[in-house]
């Protein structure tokens, strides 16, 4: 029997019309759908960190604290002045520690997750990561005062547990320690690792999800041990996913200032310092020359990552 | 001579799923062996227990002799072929067909040399600087194969290696991986669900079901001599025959299978057994003619050529003495 009826389907309406339209021009829909966030990106983000770009390169007066608008590196050259290059040693130094910490720490849990959660333990493993990040960032690194303070609970727990010399061991380091961890590098650190974690775990998580179990089998198959499978194959292929979520915590930790400003010391960090420079010091151009700086340090670790190959297994 | 491989009452359960299940097998050096069996069968299985990916719950393997209860699969002398071939993609191709010689600290040069060497082996000479990703299906086949030869294994495990090729590229490596494999001299042992590849390459198969080994034998005797109708039918697509109709062809009251091209079409009047032919299907180097006989259905492969039957037409099947087999087993 040979089918009746048109080849062509009825019109459904203007939304059927629409989509012949975009069929026939593919290049239209892609426009619309990128309009909107390259009008975004475009002028709002990207205008303003060239504004922010070129207020660097303006400096202050120094005796009537008004900007002066004319080009000029002599801001930059303040950056390393002795303090100031003090805040960005330290700073970059903290983003360091913090990064590292997260990669040995995140490591377990995101291999964990991606090699062996199924089912109902996959949902808890994510609900278990990103819990943290449902309740405010103010209420948690207020919270780590308490259990950080010298009346704390970690002192109380060591009290208890009669480890109190430890504590104390660890607080007389020089440098990092203090007089309490919340009032000591070290606190800063640990807080630091806590708030920053879940943006190191899920990228590791999903770099690793993506390496296929045979190929770890091929290692061992070919006589690797489990330590050589791990520096050979796992390594490797979970970098880019290390590097990204390291650029996270190196930047997020880059740029915060509200963590050093509640626990830690009186030193102060790249963040504090801009926010103290735009505020009550109205030197809007040396702000603007210390916010350029983890945007440079940035792309600096970005170019030695690519040089070493972390990108290769994308 | 001790065999190369051997299975005592091997099993290996998931909870309540029996994936192999009491298996013995003994696999003869220098011998290509097909593990041949559907989804699930448990030969996929049976060969990671070789390479030691998975443990038996119960039973033991010996290599060489020697028992691998204890031993991990980075201490095994076998290496394996996997099915998606399991390629480093961060590597080049010669760092990949290295890797076996890397980890056992073999300085760079000189194995370096050995993997070009293998290269050259599989037809790859020239290849050693692309990477995985830059392969066809074809080429990375033969790295992977390449790179399970660099250890110089005793026992070479192929886990459907042909499995992703292309029909013709994989008759083309069927014939490469026998010639290997006599040139190397070394025990194959090649896991497949296709059993016109298991019958064409190995010296012995192994047909497996529900995690038993249903008939170990040579090919011919696998396909011509089927000992259960599992057998029969997986292997080719036999005609099996329920007792009273072997009855009615002169064999005795058990179930038996006939092979199509044992069947010729005759004169109905002068054939024990006539029926309607049902349907044919043409396949190039014969048609495949299906006749209906009362409740039976029988396949009839006819060559190319042979005057064919029309739809519907009554016809009588005749076939050698012989060609019946009579199975042992239901």
């Amino acid at each position: 029997m040979a089918a009746t009826g048109s080849a062509r389907a009825p019109d459904r309406g203007p939304g059927d019309r629409l989509g012949g339209l975009f069929w026939r021009h593919p290049n239209l829909l892609l426009c619309l759908l990128l309009a909107l966030p390259l009008l975004w990106l475009g002028v709002v983000y990207l205008g303003s960190l060239a504004a922010l770009l070129l207020q660097s390169f303006y400096s202050i007066d120094e005796f009537s604290g008004v900007v002066v608008r004319e080009f000029t590196l002599k801001t930059y050259a303040e950056l390393f002045r002795a303090q100031n290059l003090d805040i960005i040693l330290r700073t970059v130094a903290m983003a360091t520690a913090v990064t590292a910490a997260c990669a040995v720490i995140g490591f377990p849990v995101a291999y964990f997750a991606a090699r062996y959660a199924r089912g109902a333990w996959k949902a808890a493993f994510y609900l278990a990561v990103l819990l943290p990040l449902w309740s405010s960032y103010l209420v948690k690194v207020y919270a780590w005062k308490l259990i950080l303070a010298k009346e704390g609970i970690v002192t109380w727990a060591a009290e208890g547990t009669g480890t109190s010399a430890i504590l104390t061991a660890i607080l007389s380091i020089p440098v990092i320690g203090g007089n309490s961890l919340s009032t000591s590098f070290i606190g800063t650190w640990i807080v630091f690792v806590y708030v920053w974690l879940p943006f190191m775990i899920l990228p590791m998580q999903a770099a690793l999800e993506r390496v296929p179990v045979s190929m770890l089998e091929a290692s061992a198959d070919l006589g690797a041990t489990p330590g050589q499978t791990f520096r050979t194959v796992i390594l490797p292929l979970a970098l880019p996913g290390v590097i990204a979520g390291s650029i996270f915590t190196f930047s997020l930790t880059l740029g915060d200032y509200i963590i050093p400003q509640i626990i830690g010391t009186s030193a102060r960090f790249i963040g504090l310092a801009v926010y103290q420079l735009q505020g009550t010091a109205g030197n809007v151009p040396l702000a603007a020359a210390f916010a350029v700086v983890p945007i440079v340090i940035m792309l600096i670790y970005l170019a030695i990552a690519r040089r070493q190959g972390a990108f290769d297994a994308l | 001579m001790t065999a190369a491989v051997e299975f005592l009452n091997v099993s290996r359960h998931f909870g309540t799923i029996r994936a192999v299940d009491g298996v013995d097998l003994a696999i003869a050096e220098g011998s290509f062996f097909a593990m041949l069996g559907p989804s699930g069968s448990g030969k996929t299985t049976c060969l990671r227990l070789i390479s030691g990916f998975e443990r038996p719950t119960g039973g033991a393997i010996r290599i060489f002799g020697e028992d691998m209860g204890e031993v991990p699969p980075n201490r095994r002398n076998v290496n394996t072929v996997f099915q998606d071939y399991a390629l480093f993609p961060h590597m080049n191709v010669r760092d990949n067909v290295a890797y076996g010689l890397m980890v056992k600290g073999v300085p760079r040069a000189r194995r370096h040399a050995r993997a070009e060497e293998l290269l050259a082996l599989v037809k790859l000479e020239g290849y050693g600087d692309r990477r995985p990703g830059q392969l066809s299906g074809g080429q990375r086949q033969r790295v992977a194969l390449a790179r399970a030869l660099v250890n110089e294994p005793r026992v070479l495990l192929l886990d459907e290696p042909l499995g992703a090729l292309d029909l013709k590229l994989r008759e083309a490596m069927q014939d490469e991986l026998k010639a290997l494999q006599q040139r190397l001299g070394i025990t194959f042992v090649f896991v497949t669900h296709d059993q016109g590849e298991a019958l064409s390459m190995a010296d012995r198969v192994a047909v497996f079901a529900q995690g038993k080994v249903a008939q170990v034998g040579p090919p011919e005797e696998i396909y011509g001599r089927p000992r259960t109708r599992f057998v029969a039918d997986f292997v080719g697509s036999s005609n099996v025959l329920p007792p009273e109709l072997t009855a009615r062809l002169g064999g005795p009251a058990r179930w038996s299978s006939l092979r199509p091209e044992a069947l010729r079409l005759v004169p109905p009047a002068s054939a024990v057994l006539a029926g309607q032919v049902a349907a044919l299907r043409y396949l190039g180097a014969g048609t495949r003619v299906t006749v209906r006989a009362g409740a039976a259905e029988l396949a009839v492969l006819l060559p190319a050529g042979a005057a064919l039957p029309a739809a519907g037409e009554t016809v009588g099947l005749g076939f050698a003495a012989g060609a019946l087999h009579v199975m042992d087993e239901a």
